[in-house]
Order: structure tokens, then C-alpha cells, then sequence
């Protein structure tokens, strides 16, 4: 690894305060353009109506003022809510979504933590988020958010082995879990002997990006995916008692979440910082890399808020048949046909 | 390891003070959680101390430079096992509050067997251990590991397996009725 040069030598505190503002940025930055742009405007559009439009021009500042309006709200606690794991709940939803990030990589430079692990850490980190979701409905004591929690493990157990399957075919194929070595694997790979577009892990693991998309959705437990916070029937299922700031911290999670698998989809499927035709060790992509980076979560989660505001909600039994009688074999076939031509050219 | 710059005097030299200082926290931190675990009488918080003991274990993979097992372990034993647990308590006792059946009785048992994994486990690492030192300078490699498990340890690997599936079958064999 060639270490970025800069025109001034920092020291180790100033660097991990440097990388935990540029985390925060990573994090809140992608979720907040998500909400904007896809849950304010795009989901408006498709129903035919303008959506915020008061708030700063085109509606761009409604952000802050729902920020603002849940800030100023009390922060309620049921009276025979178990306090303590209430209150702590949310925090742990966020650390999974601010562990997650650490592994992207920016540029041929710019990563927070380059391990040996990578996408490995990041499947990993995401699964803590299921204990937040079962603290938050257990310590509710409210039937509602109990049942939320449950059905929201149930399906994220479930919807967790095609996520981290499909992922296998692209490390088979790139030789590594570090997700800087997936990124340039793509960038140098070569599709016949042609190398002009590198080798974007889309067009040879099309069946693991279609199955990591479906995975995210429903890990994101939304639409179709969303019987844990089904409104018909749990109100907002886990969220239920949840008001104010810690309402909002699911929120933000959520969100940023949606943003985060979208980069990782992105790296691992789309190339990541890299753009086709440059040479991937060029200083330049220090530069343009997050912006690349930018571009491609929005690609790649306009697909999955697409799906969002398009599909109605899959019943119970339908979305555990999907899970583990269609992806999990469909991604253990594909893991078998990568791992053999993998051998044989 | 560009990221990991400012840590490259602490690690490839004598001086761990940084690891050690972190060793400190998070061991004092887990003997707490671990002893909250087994006095509470709330199961879910019991199951909660859990999480931060194992947690705190999977530190201590990664202050030893075992990456890939502190990863393992949050995959499989927060991610899941807990998971399960938590799954589980909340499946069959729902109520908030504590729980009158967790009485002395079972704790007596609970201890004997506890020293005795103690016992047993703890000889069997200072056996073959002995004061051996840990080698920090190289953390160890995801390939390497992958390497042995596939090489040299094959056959224990491949029985492990066999033995999973089997308590995999048992268990549905058991669970349903008819």
C-alpha cells in the first residue's frame, strides 16, 4: 500500500478525528441525499404530486426542518418500559450503521481501515443490528413492538445467508475479501482478453447482484419486504413507542443503511471509485473517486427505492418461502458454476 | 497497512502499551458483564451481558492480531447465537421484568459446572501454551488460515462438519410432530 502524501504530516489523534468526521460525512451525507431525492421527490412523482415544495427552493431544506421538528419533540418512555435497553436500542442500530462504512474504500488512498477482511467485516458488523431491533421491541412493552422485533429477526436471519452467499461469487472471482483488492480486481480484470472496460463484476455475477439487491431490500425491512412494520397491523411494529430524537436515530439508520449497501453493492459489483478507460492507480481518483463513489450509490439505490415504491407488501409465509427455497439455492448454484469456471480458466 | 500508520511503532516493537491499556478496559469490562450475566434475573438483560462479554472476546482476537476469528466471532455469536437466544426468550416469555425461576437450585449446578469448563479448558491452554509469547508483529492472514483449514486440517474440519449437520437433523427430528 502507497501512502497518500500530504503537505502536512498529521499525528494519530489528528487523524482518527479526521476519519471520524469524514465517517460522519460518509454516513449522514449519502442518507440525507437518499431521503431527498428518492423518498421526498421520486415517491412524489410516481403518485403524481410535487411532494415538499415550501421549505428552501424546491423543497431541498425540508430535511432540515424535519430534523428540527424531531429534535424538538419529548422523547417519551412507555411507564413499564425497561428503561435502560429502551434508551439503548437505537444506539445500537447506529454503531452497526457507522461500523459498516468503515470498510468502504473512496480512492486508491482513501479507506478508513484497510483489513484483510473487508466484506467480511462489513456482513459481520450488519448483523449487530438485529439486537437493536429486538431491544427496541422487547423493551417497548407494547405487544405491537414486541411482534414487530420478532418477525423483524425472523426475516433478517433469513434474508442474511443469501446476502452473505451472494457475495461469494464475487470473492471467488476476485481472489479476496479485502474490498480494495475487489476494486481493482475489476479494474484490471479483463473479459476475453478485452480489458478496455476492466472487468465490472456485474456482468459475470449478474445472479449475485440480482440476489444482493433483493437481500438488501429486505434487510432494510421496506417495501415489499416490510411485514415487521406492516401499519395495517403492528402500527409501525418495533418503532411504535419510539418518538423524538430516538425515532429519528432509527430513521437516520435506516437510511443510511440503504446508503451504505448501495456502496457496497457498488463496490463490489460496479467497480467502486473506479471509472473505466483511467488507470486505477492514478492520483486523480483521490479526487474523483467518492464523487464516482456518489454517483453509483445513486444509481444503485434508485433501483432499490424503486422496487420500494412500486411492489406491495409479500405475506409472511411467501417472504421466508422466497428466502430459503429460491435465493439460498439460486446462490448456492451460483457459488458452485463461479467456483468451477473459476478452475477451469 | 496505510491506514493503520500511527500504529506501526506500537505493534512491531517490545512496547504494547496501547494494546495493553486496551487489554485492561475491555477485560475489566468483561469480567463485570460476565458476572452481571449469571447474578441478573432478567434472562433478556442476561442475554444482553452476553453480547458485551462476547463482544469484548472478539476485541481481544483483534488486539492478538486474529482478525479473521474476532470477525468470525461477531458473525457467528453476536450476529447469531444471541440472536437466537434473544429470539427464543422473547418466542416463550415475552413479559418485561424478572424471572422467579431462575432459582438457587440450578445455580449450584451452574457453578460446579462452570468451574469445571474453567478447569478443564484452562489446563489444556496452559498445556500446550505454556508461556509461550505471542507473535504480534504480523497480524495472521484470512488466506493463510483458509490454507490450513484446508490442508493440514482437513479431517477435523470435514468431522466438525458432519457433527453440525447431524445436531442440524437431530434437532428437526425432535421439533416436529408427526
Amino acid at each position: 500500500m502507497n501512502t497518500l502524501t500530504l503537505a502536512v504530516e498529521l499525528a494519530y489523534w489528528q487523524q482518527t478525528t479526521l476519519r471520524a468526521v469524514i465517517g460522519l460525512v460518509a454516513v449522514l451525507l449519502p442518507a440525507g441525499t437518499l431521503v431527498y431525492l428518492f423518498l421526498f421527490k421520486m415517491m412524489s412523482f410516481m403518485q403524481s404530486r410535487l411532494g415538499p415544495m415550501e421549505a428552501g427552493p424546491y423543497g431541498s431544506l425540508q430535511l432540515l426542518a424535519e430534523v428540527g421538528k424531531f429534535l424538538q419533540k419529548e422523547d417519551i418512555v412507555p411507564a413499564k418500559a425497561d428503561r435502560v435497553v429502551f434508551k439503548a436500542a437505537p444506539f445500537v442500530v447506529l454503531v452497526s450503521t457507522f461500523l459498516l462504512v468503515l470498510v468502504i474504500p473512496g480512492g486508491p488512498d482513501l479507506v478508513f481501515i484497510d483489513v484483510d477482511t473487508g466484506i467480511f467485516l462489513a456482513l459481520a458488523v450488519s448483523s449487530i443490528s438485529v439486537i437493536g431491533i429486538l431491544m427496541a421491541g422487547w423493551a417497548s412493552a407494547s405487544k405491537y413492538s414486541l411482534l414487530g422485533a420478532l418477525r423483524a429477526t425472523g426475516q433478517l436471519i433469513a434474508y442474511e445467508l443469501p446476502l452473505v452467499l451472494a457475495v461469494m461469487g464475487v470473492v471467488i472471482q476476485a481472489g479476496t475479501l479485502n474490498m480494495q483488492g475487489i476494486v481493482m480486481a475489476q479494474a484490471q480484470g479483463e473479459i476475453f482478453g478485452f480489458g478496455g472496460i476492466g472487468s465490472p463484476f456485474i456482468l459475470t455475477q449478474f445472479l449475485g447482484f440480482a440476489i444482493f439487491l433483493i437481500a438488501v431490500q429486505a434487510e432494510l425491512t421496506q417495501p415489499p419486504f416490510d411485514m415487521p412494520v406492516a401499519e395495517s397491523e403492528l402500527v409501525t411494529g418495533y418503532l411504535t413507542e419510539y418518538s423524538g430524537m430516538r425515532f429519528l436515530m432509527f430513521f437516520i439508520g435506516e437510511f443510511a443503511t440503504a446508503g451504505i449497501f448501495a456502496a457496497l453493492a457498488s463496490t463490489l459489483f460496479l467497480g467502486g471509485w473506479y471509472i473505466p478507460g483511467l488507470d486505477p492507480t492514478d492520483n486523480l481518483f483521490n479526487v474523483i473517486g467518492p464523487m464516482v463513489l456518489m454517483g453509483k450509490i445513486i444509481l444503485v439505490s434508485f433501483l432499490i427505492f424503486w422496487f420500494r415504491f412500486t411492489y406491495p407488501r409479500f405475506r409472511e409465509d411467501q417472504l421466508q418461502t422466497l428466502a430459503w427455497k429460491v435465493l439460498i439455492p439460486l446462490s448456492l448454484i451460483n457459488i458452485v458454476v463461479t467456483g468451477v469456471l473459476k478452475v477451469v480458466f | 497497512m496505510a491506514a493503520l500508520q500511527g500504529f506501526d511503532s506500537l505493534t512491531s516493537g517490545d512496547t504494547v502499551v496501547a494494546q495493553n491499556i486496551a487489554f485492561g478496559i475491555l477485560a475489566v469490562v468483561m469480567i463485570v458483564a460476565a458476572l452481571r450475566m449469571v447474578t441478573t434475573l432478567n434472562v433478556v438483560h442476561a442475554a444482553l451481558y452476553l453480547v458485551i462479554v462476547l463482544a469484548g472476546a472478539a476485541g481481544i482476537f483483534i488486539l492478538l492480531g486474529a482478525e479473521f476469528v474476532g470477525v468470525t466471532q461477531v458473525l457467528v455469536y453476536i450476529g447469531a447465537i444471541v440472536v437466537l437466544f434473544l429470539f427464543g426468550i422473547m418466542l416463550t416469555r415475552g413479559a418485561l421484568g424478572e424471572d422467579e425461576e431462575a432459582n438457587i437450585e440450578k445455580r449450584r449446578m451452574a457453578v460446579l459446572v462452570g468451574v469445571l469448563v474453567l478447569v478443564v479448558t484452562g489446563g489444556a491452554v496452559l498445556d500446550s501454551f505454556g508461556d509461550a509469547a505471542v507473535n504480534r508483529a504480523a497480524p495472521s492472514l484470512t488466506a493463510e488460515i483458509g490454507d490450513s483449514i484446508f490442508s493440514q486440517y482437513i479431517v477435523p474440519f470435514e468431522a466438525v462438519s458432519v457433527l453440525l449437520l447431524a445436531a442440524l437433523i437431530g434437532a428437526i427430528v425432535i421439533a416436529r410432530k408427526d
